[in-house]
């Protein structure tokens, strides 16, 4: 790969159709991070034992395991689907929009970062992000997420978790040049019979574009991921909101005058 | 075709300290907002009652900053970063619009100065007779000073719907409702504490009334917060907290109904009737307040 420059725009294109689910991602990005982990915890049906995204996981291997009684189509057999997940670094980010410090911020490989002795430990983040990509470090008092290897990048180093990726489901490089990959890898699968492999955040439909966006082999849904008519950023509620609360004042303002100058109580 | 709303979301957990911190917010504005109108739209009787506000908005307020701090955990120290943007190399004040946390912050700081100022100002008008700010700046600081107290009793429901949660983003409803429930419990509160200044229950049906037009807004509101949930398909997040709503109800109904409806009342017998009044109006002021908190603690945990 080319020389890592700052002011260029850089991502991950994330190919569940090749994932095999083994946490390598998982793995690299809590040794280069030293993140502890959460403490084990028994999901009972899955093999999917990290959960969820969190202060402690910045990759999650989804095991998506409802296997459908009849495969996709003719020589494609259904089979589980798995998908590692990460934070969008969205165009337009929801995290970033509500951030009352300032302490998310976009770096110079336009990616987004939690500035961990800005941020003061809100959570106003944690309710605005689509994808449950943050997490609240109890430690630390503050927010967590996938930093896209800052100081990894700011070294010319990619990510840990696209170089430990044994069958380059994570790829890493320039987002013009993952876009163009992506397309390639979409005809291709298209061109097989899987017509249900479908990009996710390649374009601007999804917050203007993802970073970080995917090669789903389902609908967004079936692996968590808002589709296109609910990635709403949290401002959509803005002047609703405040609108209800006006007319709620200027009514509430009218009935107490109202109220407070009727006669004849004395 | 129905398409219900999706959310894959992290809950942001904020749970008992954020519960107090909207009961008192909407307490603290509510209560000035009242003080004011019964001060500029009311009797010169109501003088008393309106005091009573200023007072209350005082306390209530203060106790707010201290349950938002403590929210913060080990970074509390780190609050006033709220205020200032300490980013290295891009310093500066902090205010973004779209953040209603943001513009909650400093509503919060400047809707402060105006309390104090006008609970100070009722203060040295009980203890001397005498008024800190001339009748005219008086006015205009009161219209300001309520205006933040409007926004900060509604900014709250507003902030939860600026997110990507389920419920919460699913309305639009919630800055209105936690308004509107803030008004209704400040005049429940100033009714309660008309025991310790009898000269005050002049205004108790003036405050009966007024809470009757507020639940009627807050009823309305509720209809209106419930219908988009419904609409959005996340009604069923709500259905576990009925014991909650059905508290906030019943606190709505007991405004409805004027429970706290005075018995006869005379000119100059306000001391007389403080007594019959005591019983009734305290039960349901006690159940006005506690329905303002069962409303909000419904809202706040439906979405966890």
């Amino acid at each position: 790969m080319a020389a890592i420059k700052a002011g260029e725009t850089y991502g991950f294109f994330t190919d569940t159709s090749v994932c095999i689910g083994c946490k390598a991602c998982e793995v690299a990005c809590k040794e280069w991070n030293q993140l502890e982990g959460d403490s084990p915890t028994f999901l009972a049906d899955s093999f999917d034992n990290t959960g969820s995204l969190d202060a402690q996981n910045w990759r999650h291997v989804k095991f998506i395991e409802k296997v459908p009684d009849e495969p996709a189509t003719a020589g494609n057999g259904a089979a589980w689907l798995m998908m590692s997940d990460v934070c969008k670094h969205c165009k337009h980010a929801s995290c970033m929009e509500v951030c009352p410090t300032g302490a998310i911020i976009r770096t110079e490989f336009n990616t987004v970062f939690i500035q961990q002795d800005v941020c003061n430990g809100c959570r106003n983040c944690i309710a605005a992000c689509p994808y449950g990509a943050i997490g609240m470090n109890q430690r630390t008092g503050t927010a967590h997420k996938c930093t896209l290897c800052y100081d990894r990048l700011q070294g010319g180093l990619e990510p840990a978790c696209a170089k430990a990726c044994p069958t380059q489901s994570i790829q890493f490089g320039p987002l013009a040049e993952l876009q163009q990959a992506a397309d390639v890898r979409l005809a291709a699968l298209h061109s097989q019979g899987a017509a249900q492999a479908q990009l996710y955040g390649r374009d601007e439909k999804i917050y203007g574009g993802l970073n970080a966006f995917f090669l789903l082999m389902d609908k967004p849904e079936t692996y968590g991921l808002p589709d296109a008519e609910n990635a709403k950023l949290p401002s959509h509620n803005d002047v609703a909101g405040y609108l209800a609360a006006l007319v709620t004042g200027a009514l509430a303002v009218v009935a107490g005058l109202v109220a407070f100058r009727r006669r004849g109580t004395t | 075709m129905f398409l219900a709303a999706e959310h894959f979301v992290q809950a942001p957990q904020w749970t008992w300290y954020i519960l107090f911190y909207f009961f008192f917010a909407g307490l603290a504005g509510g209560s000035y907002v009242l003080a004011t109108l019964l001060r500029l739209g009311g009797d010169r009787r109501d003088e008393p009652a309106a005091r009573i506000g200023f007072y209350i908005s005082l306390p209530a307020l203060i106790v707010c900053p201290i349950l938002l701090t403590a929210d913060l955990g080990v970074s509390w120290w780190k609050f006033w970063h709220m205020l200032i943007d300490v980013t290295p190399g891009d310093t500066g004040v902090n205010f973004k619009f779209l953040s209603p946390m943001s513009m909650g912050v400093w509503a919060l700081l400047v809707f402060g100065f105006f309390v104090l100022i006008s609970a100070l100002d009722a203060w040295i008008a009980d203890r001397r007779g005498a008024t800190l700010l001339p009748p005219l700046v008086d006015r205009i600081f009161m219209i300001v000073g309520s205006l933040l107290g409007l926004f900060v009793a509604s900014y709250t429901g507003v902030l939860l719907s600026v997110s990507n949660q389920p419920v919460w983003s699913d309305t639009w409803a919630l800055g209105g409702l936690f308004l509107a429930s803030g008004l209704s419990g400040a005049a429940a509160l100033i009714t309660l504490l008309v025991r310790y200044r009898p000269e005050a229950a002049f205004s108790l049906e003036r405050l009966r009334v007024a809470d009757g037009y507020f639940s009627i807004l807050e009823l309305a509101l509720l209809v209106a917060f419930f219908a988009t949930v419904v609409i959005a398909g996340t009604a069923a997040r709500v259905v576990p907290w009925f014991p909650l709503w059905i508290v906030a109800l019943l606190g709505i109904a007991a405004s409805l109904f004027g429970f706290r409806r005075p018995r006869s009342v005379s000119a100059g017998a306000e001391a007389a009737i403080a007594a019959p009044i005591a019983v009734g109006a305290t039960i349901v002021s006690i159940l006005v307040l506690v329905a303002v908190l069962a409303m909000r603690a419904a809202v706040i945990f439906s979405a966890q």
